[in-house]
């Protein structure tokens, strides 16, 4: 089981968290004028990236709050977690929510 | 290729066993090949040799990072049934079922397919509701399942508990009595060895690193660790790391890799008769010939390439175990172990052509590929051979996430995702 960090509780055992897949994708805008392709790369494609990934987790059984994490999809290390609206502490992908 | 027969076991014996040849040669890869499947599990040997002997392509090769059948071809818990709900999924999979009766006898190898029959628990009104929709589906599409109250599962499965006093009881189950097993390593194994026989060259400690395109982007070559290997059609089958090699060619899937494990108890004498699922409170069990029980666990709630997976996902499969077959309380597990599947949007598989000429996509299977093993490797071959899909895997595109058409099989794994 991993120890997630919370930014706003702290560490805690990963049964309080929800996972909620890739971070930082942005809904494409305005919806009248998206093609399908591009609802299909927002809805379904995903990097699913072999290393170092930034993703969503919720605390959902604590104080239920959003944030990202930085975790190596290679070994499951956390790296970093930070608040939603923060842009990744590596510098690396886009800096959309 | 030394075929095995009742005279051939016979005559090796006289020789004390010490003429047996190895089963496949061990290949170094040429410069160029007609078509490259990458991947050497199950789908992708079985697709080369599908290609070999029904389409006449002789030059093919399958190339694997690791050692064949050591990915999910090893790892999962071998069940296999085609009880699944929509037209496009029944057909497939049945495709699947059909080919295994006869596979052992049609590769000359023993995959020691066991149409035991696979049950499956309802736990409540919906549970019964749900079951009974998949069966009558099932019945129009023409495979067989069939509804048992509880008194007919336990007649069926006698270990089971029926009672009223557990937290979920047993209200009834489907079974389908088709469905059943197969020996994992052997599937493998058999089709290394039909393959290899026809001229398919099975290049171990062989990993793609880059996928090379022409001119005019159709492909023509991989880049491998042993070297750039040419070919005009390359089929990718790398389950879990499909994302990771359609990556080389600049694809990006509609794909999430989890882990998913596995667990076997200490080998006793055959107790289970049959496959015993439950989608509501997660079992899934069945006896090995050996004798171990072959138990599957869920998935973890997060993407990884590990090969591993958290404790607590597997004591909450064995918590429902022990209570719906209180006799295996006392019994101890020898090994678990991860496997990492590749899940859909829609839990349905992905095999078709790709917006790149010359490569096509054999992906999508989560976890619940095994059953559909040699259809999938028969299918796959066709697309390939055809440069189209066969009518059986032609609703199975990547398109469909962009036209709506979505085979929406919540129930792939009759586990809850």
């Amino acid at each position: 089981m991993l120890l997630i960090h919370c930014p706003y509780c702290g560490p805690r055992p990963e049964l309080e968290f929800s996972y909620g897949g890739e971070a930082h994708i942005a809904r494409p805008s305005p919806p009248e004028s998206v093609s399908a392709d591009d609802w299909v790369a927002f809805l379904y494609l995903r990097a699913n990236r072999r290393g170092l990934q930034a993703e969503r987790w919720r605390h959902v059984r604590g104080c239920a709050r959003f944030f990202n994490a930085l975790r190596d999809t290679t070994t499951d290390q956390f790296l970093a977690t930070y608040r939603c609206g923060e842009p990744r502490p590596d510098g690396g992908g886009s800096a959309s929510p | 290729m030394q075929k095995f027969s009742a005279w051939s076991l016979l005559k090796q014996a006289f020789g004390g066993h010490r003429g047996w040849q190895p089963q496949w040669r061990r290949a170094a890869p040429q410069s160029s090949y007609d078509a490259i499947i990458v991947g050497g599990g199950g789908h992708g040997l079985g697709a080369a040799y599908y290609l070999a002997s029904e389409h006449g392509m002789n030059r093919v090769a399958v190339l694997e990072k690791g050692w064949i059948g050591g990915g999910n071809t090893g790892r999962n818990t071998t069940v296999i049934r085609s009880n699944y709900l929509f037209d496009e999924s029944a057909r497939l999979y049945d495709h699947a079922v059909k080919m295994w009766r006869d596979l052992s006898q049609h590769l000359n190898y023993n995959v020691m397919y066991s149409p035991r029959g696979v049950l499956m628990l309802a736990h409540s009104v919906h549970d019964m509701q749900v079951s009974k929709r998949h069966i009558h589906a099932n019945r129009c599409n023409g495979v067989d399942n069939e509804w048992l109250s509880p008194a007919e599962c336990k007649a069926f499965c006698p270990p089971l508990n029926i009672g009223h006093d557990i937290r979920y009881p047993v209200l009834g189950g489907a079974l389908q009595r088709r469905g059943g097993t197969a020996r994992h390593d052997a599937v493998a194994w058999g089709y290394a060895r039909a393959a290899d026989a026809l001229g398919v060259d099975i290049v171990e400690n062989c990993e793609v690193t880059g996928i090379c395109r022409d001119a005019n982007g159709a492909v023509e070559a991989v880049e491998t660790t042993r070297g750039r290997i040419g070919s005009r059609k390359i089929g990718v089958a790398a389950a879990g790391n499909s994302s990771v090699v359609m990556g080389l060619a600049g694809i990006r899937l509609p794909l999430e890799s989890f882990p998913l494990q596995a667990l076997v108890s200490e080998p006793i004498k055959p107790v289970l008769p049959c496959v015993v699922m439950s989608n509501a409170i997660h079992a899934y069990v069945s006896q090995s010939d050996k004798g171990e029980l072959v138990i599957g666990a869920g998935t973890d709630a997060y993407t990884s390439y590990t090969q591993r997976g958290a404790l607590h996902v597997n004591l909450h499969t064995l918590a429902a175990i022990c209570e719906l077959f209180p006799a295996f309380r006392r019994l101890r597990m020898l090994r678990n172990w991860g496997g990492i599947v590749d899940v859909s949007p829609d839990r349905s598989p992905i095999i078709c052509k790709t917006a790149v000429p010359g490569l096509y996509l054999n992906c999508g299977w989560g976890t619940g590929g095994f059953k559909a093993t040699p259809g999938s490797a028969h299918l796959f071959a066709w697309t390939i051979a055809h440069d189209e899909p066969h009518p059986l895997n032609a609703p199975f595109t990547l398109e469909r996430f962009r036209d709506g058409l979505l085979i929406d099989e919540a129930a792939a794994a009759a586990v809850a995702h």
